[in-house]
């Protein structure tokens, strides 16, 4: 691959680590917190060595106790310091739901903007790496509901680092979804050097003019896998990558809808109530009448988790290859 | 029951049509649909079809004869409501379409959500229809069995989309040939029928010389060749594959009907100059930065010279005439349509009184038009009413060309590539000069070459006075 001058090619993982040794190096508030970040240096080996650079006081081990990261993150964000609190998976974050909607999104709401909480929590989620029931959850659609919180959910590198380091500065908490697939698997530029991408800014990474695909983390490059399929097919579908799912991009996605007049919405999360819902409500909202097709989403099914058989894997995601057949319906529909 | 039949309105500028043949007689029966008369205006000829089934009781008005919209031309005594003639075909309803098998056993209590699988059998209807109160074109639609199943079928399914673009575009939709999924309306099949059909646009849309290959606009760059190549021996026109037929698109349908009446019917004599476009050239390499940022629009040549074009226009206004059988009309309006060449055909949009516009107007209005033509978003009433058409044809590097006439226009001039040379001026000097080629074609019926040459050579003066500088 060839480089350009200013940038290196990082997968996922280095894009974190380097997003975070940079905060750590850059601010002395800022503090590392999560089970096994400190001498184990995290379980995908992101803040490895860390704790010999930066000390046990700003990479600090924790017990097992979600509830307890957070709950001791928000109260340090609160009073002037710049946490970064990790959950192992985001399979084990329900505990830590108390502190995440209860305490960190209403801090700002709660003391009338006299205190906020410029909280950051990483987790990695998604499946497709036989993960099973507790290493292969999607949780955004469980606090995409709750405002005051940010979610972002980055499928490249270059986006990884400049929303990580947007969700360091921003002032309000936000939740920074890492799909595990991705970690190693994807790999990209990215610039050297302190930069952000907006939250809540989406991107069109491919230009079409007959259907419009939106989507988030893994399925991003799957989808992407789909829509160059079909333009070898002589069909031109355009590709959103969400990157923030809260608060979202309603104007590009209206603006594609608008040009292509169709939409497909495609996530690894449940399809009942999950970010598609809202997108497809959203759409039909504001532009019910540049449709030419009904809004399609293709998402997990309505069971409770991700299977370890294979089989049940590849049953509940899907593949390119489906993508690429949702696609050409509405292409042709 | 007697059923008064009025003057149908074809198209949304139009104000009166004429009965140019009445396809049946006083006591004539006539089918639910099928055209009884032909009826033209100034942009169309059209069938009008029947709304009722039943026998020609009375004509009220006479071949030849011009009357307003909704004015009684007819009255046909109904003999009960019969439907069409060809067997009903049900395209399958969506929803059950949609209701396909899942591929895997579903697990009781769980509801395994799967995309839509193709319908079993598709629909042998044929998913286009004609309608009872709307005009067609006689080129319009497939002939054959009539479907009046389908035609409500194709109404009941109309997306949001199809219903707004038809609704501004004045289109029935059931008259609308369907390209979707067994047969159904898409919102491209009511732009194209609006580009190409009904109205102005049969007239209009088609201009003039050999645009097609003029740069597509980025959103219709040709793909990459298929992997596997249709099955049925077809291509399409932007992928045409060696050894395969491209079936006739109703745009392309009209294209070549319109381009074979223009040449068969006007006799084209052809005409150049070359002119000195320095000045001109300089004026807008300087103005174009600001009027870009200042307007959002690119600002080419093109608006001079439209600019250069109306002026000798009404230095010469037998060149914005056009034959007819009455004698040489000449039209009160100086309405120029630009040539705009798609991937797949070519839409004339027209600058309506362009002679009042300053070259700022003409960039803008041109701008719009194009901006318009690339989205798809031309209406019927930007395509009526041109009176005269440019084609700027040297985009790509044409030296000369041979337009075809507009049809009801008395001619059609181009703009050529513009080549930087040594010009040799009346004083033995010379100087490095931007020089184009302008190419005229006229209607010999309506002008001959010593008034054309007289248009030719004021346009060129103009030119050649025009710039380095002054108001745009």
């Amino acid at each position: 691959m060839a480089v350009t001058a200013g940038s290196k090619v990082l997968n996922n993982v280095e894009a974190v680590r380097e997003t975070l040794y940079e905060a750590m190096k850059s601010d002395d508030r800022t503090i590392i917190l999560g089970e096994d970040v400190g001498a184990r240096g995290n379980v995908f080996l992101i803040t490895k060595d860390f704790i010999n650079e930066f000390g046990p006081e700003r990479v600090i081990d924790t017990p097992i106790a979600e509830a307890s990261i957070v709950g001791i993150a928000v109260g340090m964000a609160m009073e002037g310091l710049r946490p970064i609190a990790e959950i192992q998976f985001a399979d084990f974050i329900y505990p830590a739901f108390n502190q995440i909607v209860g305490e960190a999104a209403k801090t700002r709401y709660r003391s009338n903007g006299e205190y906020t909480c410029p909280l950051v929590i990483r987790t990695p989620y998604g499946g497709g790496v036989r993960g099973a029931l507790s290493h292969s959850v999607s949780i955004e659609a469980l606090f995409y509901h709750v405002p005051g919180l940010k979610i972002v959910a980055p499928a490249f590198p270059a986006d990884v680092k400049g929303l990580l380091n947007a969700a360091i500065d921003d002032p309000d908490p936000v939740l920074f979804l890492e799909h595990k697939k991705t970690y190693r698997l994807i790999k990209g530029e990215v610039p050297e050097g302190h930069y952000t991408i907006p939250i809540g800014k989406a991107n069109v990474i491919k230009e079409g003019r007959q259907l419009t695909v939106v989507s988030y983390g893994l399925y991003v490059h799957w989808a992407l896998e789909a829509a160059n399929q079909l333009e070898n097919e002589g069909m031109s579908v355009e590709v959103i990558d969400l990157r923030s799912i809260r608060p979202m991009d309603r104007t590009t996605i209206l603006n594609s809808v608008e040009k292509t007049r169709k939409l497909l919405i495609i996530h690894e999360d449940n399809k009942f109530g999950g970010i598609g819902a809202e997108i497809s409500a959203m759409v039909a909202e504001e532009a019910l009448f540049s449709l030419d097709a009904p809004i399609r989403r293709l998402a997990a099914p309505d069971v409770p988790a991700m299977g370890y058989a294979e089989p049940l894997e590849h049953e509940y995601m899907s593949s390119p290859a489906q993508m690429a057949d949702a696609m050409r319906e509405l292409v042709k529909f | 029951m007697a059923t008064t039949i009025t003057m149908p309105q074809l198209g949304e500028t139009v104000t009166e049509g004429t009965v140019a043949q009445w396809l049946k007689k006083v006591g004539d029966t006539v089918e639910k649909y099928e055209p009884f008369l032909e009826v033209s205006t100034d942009k169309v000829n059209a069938e009008v079809p029947a709304p009722v089934t039943g026998v020609i009781k009375e004509v009220l008005v006479k071949e030849g004869d011009t009357v307003p919209i909704g004015t009684a031309i007819a009255v046909i005594e109904e003999v009960g409501a019969a439907t069409g003639t060809a067997p009903a075909a049900q395209a399958p309803s969506t929803p059950e379409s949609m209701a396909a098998s899942a591929n895997e056993e579903p697990v009781p209590g769980f509801n395994i959500p799967q995309l839509p699988t193709k319908p079993a059998a598709a629909s042998s209807g044929n998913g286009h229809a004609r309608t009872g109160n709307g005009v067609i074109p006689s080129s319009y639609g497939a002939p054959g069995g009539l479907d009046t199943a389908g035609a409500e079928d194709a109404l009941r399914k109309a997306s949001p989309a199809v219903r707004k673009l038809a609704r501004e575009n004045n289109l029935d939709i059931r008259a609308i040939r369907g390209t979707g999924t067994n047969g159904r309306v898409t919102a491209d099949d009511v732009l194209t029928a609006a580009a190409m059909g009904p109205a102005a646009a049969v007239g209009q849309a088609i201009a003039t010389g050999t645009n097609f290959g003029a740069t597509p606009p980025p959103a219709f760059a040709p793909a990459a060749p298929p992997s596997a190549p249709p099955a049925s021996g077809t291509s399409t026109y932007g992928e045409p594959i060696p050894g395969t037929v491209i079936p006739l698109t109703q745009a392309r349908r009209i294209i070549a009907e319109r381009m074979v009446e223009s040449k068969h019917t006007a006799p084209h004599a052809w005409s150049m100059v070359s002119i000195d476009v320095t000045n001109v050239w300089k004026w807008r390499a300087r103005e174009k930065d600001r009027f870009e940022r200042e307007t959002g629009y690119k600002l080419t040549l093109l608006p001079f010279f439209i600019r250069a074009v109306v002026e000798s226009i009404s230095a010469f206004p037998l060149m914005n005439a056009k034959f007819t059988a009455e004698g040489i009309y000449v039209n009160k309006d100086v309405n120029i349509g630009v040539a705009i060449g798609l991937p797949t055909n070519l839409v004339v949009p027209v600058i309506k009184n362009a002679d009042k516009l300053s070259i700022k107007g003409l960039a803008i209005a041109a701008g719009e038009l194009i901006d318009k033509a690339r989205r798809n978003k031309l209406g019927v009433d930007d395509l009526a009413g041109g009176t005269f058409t440019v084609n700027n044809n040297g985009a790509n590097g044409s030296w000369a060309s041979a337009p075809i006439i507009n049809g009801g226009q008395a001619g059609i001039v181009t703009m050529e590539t513009v080549e930087k040379k040594l010009l040799v001026r009346d004083d033995d000097s010379f100087a490095p000069c931007y020089v184009m080629n302008s190419c005229l074609s006229l209607d010999h019926r309506v002008v001959d070459g010593y008034v054309a040459s007289g248009f030719l050579a004021d346009l060129k003066k103009r030119l050649e006075k025009m710039g380095p500088d002054g108001a745009l």
